[in-house]
């Protein structure tokens, strides 16, 4: 059986609505006894997932003295004071933009310097190939905390410390090994005959690169950014070591600074972390239909 | 083209190009290609954790001249201290745990989800929340949610709770059990996508077969989604096994590995005496005991699960 040729590896492709069997041609509409009980587990997961993000979302709106008071009670009047205090506060926008360079500048290495490499590993057949791939699978074994404390060392030396610089160059090379096994196997699911048909045509293998593994691998590499972005967003441990005091810090490190600091304010805390976790939640609900679609496109081939 | 069919090996491999000058300029293209990842790699990657390793010999507390070779006397304080078997013991059970419960619910889950349902997207889209939350910020609302005081205990007292308050995280029998549910809670979502882009891979043609052969929901779902959802399944596994060998953010904002040492794993152990303690030779002795557990594991897992899943892969691709 020959599939269609790579339909889910464009991302212009729709996101495809299940796999149920179509239903039989019954006549009418029939009743089907499994869907109200679908519903109660998605209620059930979707309120134990949910429940501790609107806690903290929305008891931002109280005043720390009604929290002591009623600590399961919802807000009361409501009060704002704590989120305009937030995006009124020149370090949260500080640390905000701290955040973002470094989320962005993580994600175009990573996703530059692991398509290359992926290309090479999943296309080509040279001496020492298999090794190379070994050798960066091995790096999922390596967790940032094995290597921080000489990572440490290594960036005072090199005079990075306190630079954006010496969170995002480690982020890279720590995402590389994630990058690469998600996009081997993707850009290998992409047909023979597509570079037999380049070739033929004159394209060069860097034209092939360029025009055709890259566009084609387009979800692939939509699905390792956004883990990069994510990853990188949420890093805790290499931007609390690396960047120092607070106006040089990441968000996740300024939430965690602004709870020690103001640890009695327990209401401007959940506002601080309501906002600190906004970006993320935002930025992932608009890229999750392409994630979705971007791991298919990896599977389905 | 053959197929070859084992890790960490290329499927197509194409026939050898005759001419030598070629082969050069192809050489040079190959790891002109390969050349920024790999230095970065192994310059912020490879390098510092063959230096933990070096540390690891010494008694150094990070600062001044790495003068003081004790040989093996890390290695050995660190096998003789009950605190870091327990914590190795945490981590081993975090793996088990994992896997028996967060892939058959994920499984569950993603199963119900992939059907028709009205609001699907958005479902899905709240499900993901907890994946894209930063730890930190978790920890932090848990740790906010979760005191005896706390917000989590007066709605159970609400729902009729009339014995004493369950102390979450500040009771070292229990403490484990929570930060095993906080982390269910935080990576079940990652769990699901991945299933979900499993299920979406499985060839529609094959459910309109089964349809047609009159298989029940059930039927279809045992024999035809779950099997050929096998490499996914098995990859989850792999992530899942490494993620919680190497957990340290979650329990570090939760519990700092307390109480009395009832909630450290590996790597928070490790930070506790090699960052906070200062004791940098003893924490790199910690991470390369890690490291080799993970290495064993990881291993092991890859010769009698993964080597079979690559050549069930290979069928499942879409028929090519």
């Amino acid at each position: 059986m020959s599939a269609p040729a790579i339909p889910a590896a464009t991302d212009s492709t729709p996101i495809k609505t299940g796999n149920t069997p179509p239903p039989k041609p019954v006549s009418g509409k029939k009743f089907d006894l499994a869907q109200p009980f679908v519903y109660l587990v998605a209620l059930v997961v979707v309120a134990v997932t949910i429940a501790p993000v609107l806690y903290v979302v929305l008891n931002g709106f109280r005043t720390t003295a009604q929290l002591n008071a009623d600590p399961a009670g919802l807000p009361d009047p409501w009060v704002f004071s704590h989120y305009t205090g937030v995006f009124t506060s020149p370090m949260f926008w500080v640390q905000f933009g701290n955040s973002t360079m470094v989320a962005l500048a993580t994600t175009a290495g990573v996703v530059l310097m692991g398509v290359m490499a992926a290309f090479v590993i999943a296309r080509y057949d040279f001496r020492g190939r298999s090794v190379l791939f070994s050798f960066f699978v091995a790096g999922m074994l390596f967790p940032a905390t094995v290597a921080i404390l000489p990572l440490f060392t290594m960036i005072r030396e090199m005079g990075l410390y306190g630079n954006l610089l010496a969170v995002i160059i480690p982020q890279v090379a720590f995402q590389l090994p994630m990058t690469i096994i998600i996009l081997v196997p993707f850009i290998r699911a992409i047909p023979a005959e597509l570079e037999e048909a380049a070739t033929l045509d004159g394209a060069s293998r860097i034209g092939f690169f360029l025009r055709v593994i890259l566009p084609l691998s387009g979800p692939g590499l939509v699905t390792v950014g956004v883990i990069a972005f994510v990853g990188s967003w949420n890093a805790y441990l290499l931007p609390l070591l690396l960047l120092g005091d607070p106006a040089t810090a990441t968000l996740p490190v300024g939430v965690q600074y602004y709870s020690t600091a103001y640890s009695q304010d327990t209401a401007g805390v959940l506002a601080f972390t309501s906002v600190a976790m906004l970006p993320a939640i935002l930025f992932f609900t608009l890229a999750q239909r392409r994630i979705v679609s971007g791991l298919t496109g990896a599977v389905k081939g | 083209m053959s197929t070859i069919a084992t890790a960490g090996r290329v499927i197509q491999t194409r026939p050898a190009r005759p001419s030598r000058r070629r082969g050069l300029r192809e050489a040079l293209m190959i790891w002109g290609f390969a050349a920024p990842a790999l230095l970065v790699y192994i310059g912020f990657v490879i390098v510092p954790v063959g230096l933990a390793a070096v540390f690891s010999f010494y008694n150094w507390n990070g600062l001044g001249p790495l003068d003081r070779f004790v040989g093996l006397e890390n290695y050995s304080r660190l096998l003789d201290d009950p605190v870091f078997l327990g914590a190795l013991q945490n981590n081993l059970m975090i793996v088990g745990l994992s896997l028996a419960i967060q892939g058959p619910l994920a499984i569950g889950i993603a199963l119900l989800l992939n059907r028709k349902l009205r609001g699907r997207t958005l479902i899905r889209a709240l499900i993901f929340v907890p994946y894209v939350l930063s730890e930190v910020v978790a920890g932090l609302a848990f740790r906010l949610l979760l005191p005896p005081d706390g917000p989590f205990n007066g709605v159970l007292t609400a729902f009729g709770w009339v014995g004493q308050k369950p102390l979450w995280l500040a009771d070292p029998d229990m403490a484990f059990w929570t930060v095993f549910a906080v982390l269910t809670w935080k990576y079940l979502g990652l769990a699901i996508i991945l299933m979900l882009a499993g299920l979406q891979g499985i060839p529609d043609e094959l459910y309109e077969a089964a349809a047609l052969d009159g298989a029940s929901w059930w039927q279809t779902q045992w024999r035809i989604t779950i099997p050929l959802l096998g490499p996914t399944i098995r990859i989850w596994a792999l992530l899942s096994i490494i993620g919680s060998l190497q957990l340290f953010d979650m329990v570090w904002i939760l519990t700092g590995g307390g109480p009395l040492g009832s909630t450290h794993t590996m790597a928070t152990y490790m930070v506790e005496y090699g960052n906070s303690r200062s004791q940098v030779g003893y924490g790199s002795a910690v991470a390369v005991v890690l490291f080799m557990v993970s290495l064993v594991i990881v291993l092991i897992y890859q010769r009698f699960v993964l080597r079979r899943d690559m050549a069930g892969a290979v069928t499942t691709r879409g028929g090519r």
